[in-house]
């Protein structure tokens, strides 16, 4: 299986290893189930993202990582060592908040040197390490500033500082960008790529935006309702959703049902609900049932007038211009919508009308076929 | 109590600006606006300046008076009101004595003060934290069940309190019944009955000022002083205490300068035996029959907790400074 080779501690020693965690609130009727069975791997050096809509659960495991609550049932290894019973002041692990959370009767350089000081480092090693962290988020001039005294992005970077001085073995990031602006976010998601590697800590993000998960990501898991959907590379995510649900969230896809003809190996038949047959790369059970659900990416997909020989035919709905590229809106013979977005080139001279009935053109390799 | 809250406010910084201009437009409206403010002020001025200075220029004026035979005052100048808060002649050879009775009593009113404050801040503190803990609908029942007491006259509870710590009271039965003692403890009638009276009167208005501050109190901070490595002890002293402050210098200044003044509390538990301040002014005006004297003491308490006031916003503004 694809999707779960990747889940495995191969590549590296394992930093943070959950091991069927369960997390419920309340109990009886009321209970909440935030986290059902849920066993990852997290590498040492990684940069991993928990990717998920609000409500999945992707906070609560970060919580129960920092230890701030205690799961239900299951462990949670660091290094190999069960932390599960330590409090959060005994766990080398440090968190960035999402609303950064910090102390506003500090300056920025009492903020940044707090974790240190609890520590009971040296005050000459504090110093040092404060003086170090400042330069490393070029923050030097405000140091003596109150943290209400800058700007949002400024106060990203020092709870980013903040958290990083006491060199933790694993940092954990809440939606730390999700109050920036589009332009900061940008910035700063190139910023924490560069801290990562820099200073070679494991960070484990959280967030609820896709983009920036498969941008920054070394690998990801996608949650949905208290469970791990699917945990891969970006390239493996996008590429390969292996269901429905991580293949609607990441990216937009057009879904389309078929029947199952003949499966020989890794390779099945299936016919398309407008009849015609297509051949396609399949190696999962899901292949064994005879409804199945293809996803074909909108960039994946060509558009030809003459619709004879295509797989698909629909009438052109509607054009919609995003600068980059073009999105094509059809309406499918069986009734359903289908997605097409093509590159805008210089080339492309090639213009449909709305109401043009056109043919939809795909690779078989690009189809993925989905468990349902 | 604006006096602490404001003072300590972190929001009070303002970042310098250049001075905005304004146009003729918003200059007459803003006149105007000023005009509003002192006419809606006017009621209340007039309340603070007839209620308030007026009585107080009365007892100022008192106090450097002669004492009338009965009681009153005979208007002839004398400072022998202020000569007697502190000291005394001798009834034989007229030398100048120190009045040890009064300085016992108010090295009794400032001792007893400032242990209620601190026993209210030590009861205050985990009840204000436990209610801003808890759920919306919970914390206003606490608050409302924090309020009942005010229901209820002062003398009718300080009479229960003298219930359960007389010598035949609850307290001592039960010990004895227990076997912790044989014969009573003498609770009433002491500085610690006073104390303790105190105390429960004065507990509400410690906890409320507390809990206004924790409401505010981001419980995110807590999480992130844990997560820094900061163990409880910790957390609550440098990260809790200093952000609710504000609380904590309103709620001992509510807590300490009624209790400096208090006068019902140390008559029933005190017995008329152990005397604060405002049993020996109203001894003055009373029995004693020397206004002069009882004005003088009423303003000298004025004094104290002026000083004291003035102390505790000056020391609670410099540790915040230190620490922004």
């Amino acid at each position: 299986m694809r999707h779960s080779s990747t889940d495995t501690a191969s590549g590296g020693t394992s930093a943070i290893e959950a091991v069927n965690v369960t997390k419920t609130f309340g109990s009886g009727d009321e209970a909440v189930h935030a986290l059902k069975d849920v066993s990852v791997t997290i590498r040492e050096n990684e940069f991993f993202t928990l990717l998920g809509p609000s409500g999945c659960g992707k906070t609560t495991l970060l919580r129960l990582i920092a230890g701030f609550d205690h799961q239900t049932e299951g462990t949670i290894l660091l290094h190999g060592e069960d932390i599960s019973l330590l409090p959060p002041f005994k766990r080398p692990v440090n968190t960035v908040f999402q609303n950064y959370a910090l102390f506003p009767h500090m300056t920025v350089a009492q903020n940044i040197g707090f974790g240190l000081e609890m520590l009971r480092k040296p005050k000459a090693e504090i110093e040092n390490t404060v003086g170090g962290m400042l330069r490393l988020v070029k923050m030097e001039e405000l140091k003596t500033r109150r943290t209400d005294q800058i700007s949002g992005g400024q106060q990203q970077r020092v709870a980013l500082a903040r958290a990083l001085a006491p060199r933790p073995r694993v940092l954990l990031l809440d939606e730390p960008l999700s109050a920036l602006d589009y332009k900061l976010r940008k910035d700063m998601q190139i910023e924490l790529k560069r801290l990562q590697l820099e200073t070679g800590i494991t960070f484990i993000f959280v967030t609820h935006d896709q983009e920036e998960a498969l941008t920054m990501s070394d690998r990801l898991a996608v949650m949905n309702a208290g469970r791990i959907r699917q945990i891969g590379t970006p390239r493996e995510i996008y590429d390969h959703p292996a269901e429905r649900f991580v293949a609607d969230f990441i990216g937009d896809t057009n879904f389309l049902t078929a029947d199952l003809l003949s499966a020989d190996g890794g390779a099945i038949s299936v016919r398309l609900t407008s009849g015609r047959e297509i051949t396609l790369e399949c190696d999962h059970p899901a292949a064994a049932s005879r409804h199945l659900t293809l996803a074909v990416r909108p960039e994946q997909v060509r558009l030809t007038a003459d619709g004879s020989a295509s797989p698909l035919n629909g009438v052109l709905e509607n054009i919609v211009y995003f600068g980059t590229d073009t999105h094509y809106h059809l309406r499918l013979q069986d009734g359903g919508s289908f997605t097409a977005r093509l590159q805008n080139s210089r080339e492309r001279q090639e213009l449909f009308a709305e109401g043009d009935q056109l043919g939809i053109v795909f690779d078989p390799e690009t189809v993925q076929v989905l468990r349902d | 109590m604006s006096i602490g809250g404001e003072s300590l406010s972190h929001t009070t910084d303002v970042k310098p600006q250049g001075t905005p201009r304004i146009s003729g437009y918003e200059a007459a409206a803003r006149k105007a606006e000023v005009h509003r403010n002192i006419l809606l002020t006017i009621p209340a001025l007039l309340v603070l300046v007839l209620a308030a200075s007026g009585p107080l220029l009365v007892m100022l004026l008192y106090s450097f008076l002669a004492p009338g035979d009965y009681g009153g005052v005979v208007w002839q100048p004398s400072v022998d009101g202020w000569f007697r808060v502190f000291l005394t002649r001798d009834i034989f050879d007229d030398t100048l004595m120190l009045q040890d009775a009064h300085v016992t009593i108010f090295w009794r009113s400032i001792k007893l003060s400032s242990m209620t404050t601190v026993l209210c801040i030590l009861l205050g503190f985990p009840t204000a934290y436990f209610i801003a803990t808890r759920s919306d609908q919970t914390r206003n029942l606490w608050l409302f069940l924090i309020t009942i007491p005010f229901w209820t006259n002062l003398l009718i509870r300080t009479f229960a309190i003298m219930e359960i710590i007389r010598n035949e009271g609850i307290v001592n039965n039960l010990l004895i019944f227990v076997g912790v003692i044989d014969v009573p403890v003498q609770m009433l009638y002491t500085d610690f009955a006073i104390m303790v009276g105190m105390t429960y009167v004065y507990l509400p208005l410690m906890i409320l000022p507390l809990y206004a501050s924790m409401e505010k109190l981001d419980f995110g901070l807590v999480e992130a002083g844990y997560d820094l490595y900061a163990t409880r002890f910790r957390v609550l002293r440098r990260v809790i205490l200093p952000l609710v402050k504000p609380g904590l210098v309103a709620g001992s200044i509510l807590v300490f300068i009624p209790s400096l003044g208090a006068y019902v509390t140390p008559r029933v538990l005190g017995g008329g035996k152990n005397m604060m301040l405002g049993n020996l002014i109203e001894l003055q005006f009373g029995q004693g029959q020397n206004w002069p004297l009882g004005a003088a003491l009423s303003i000298a308490l004025l004094a104290i907790v002026m000083v004291a006031l003035i102390v505790y916003v000056r020391t609670a503004q410099r540790s915040t400074q230190a620490h922004g």
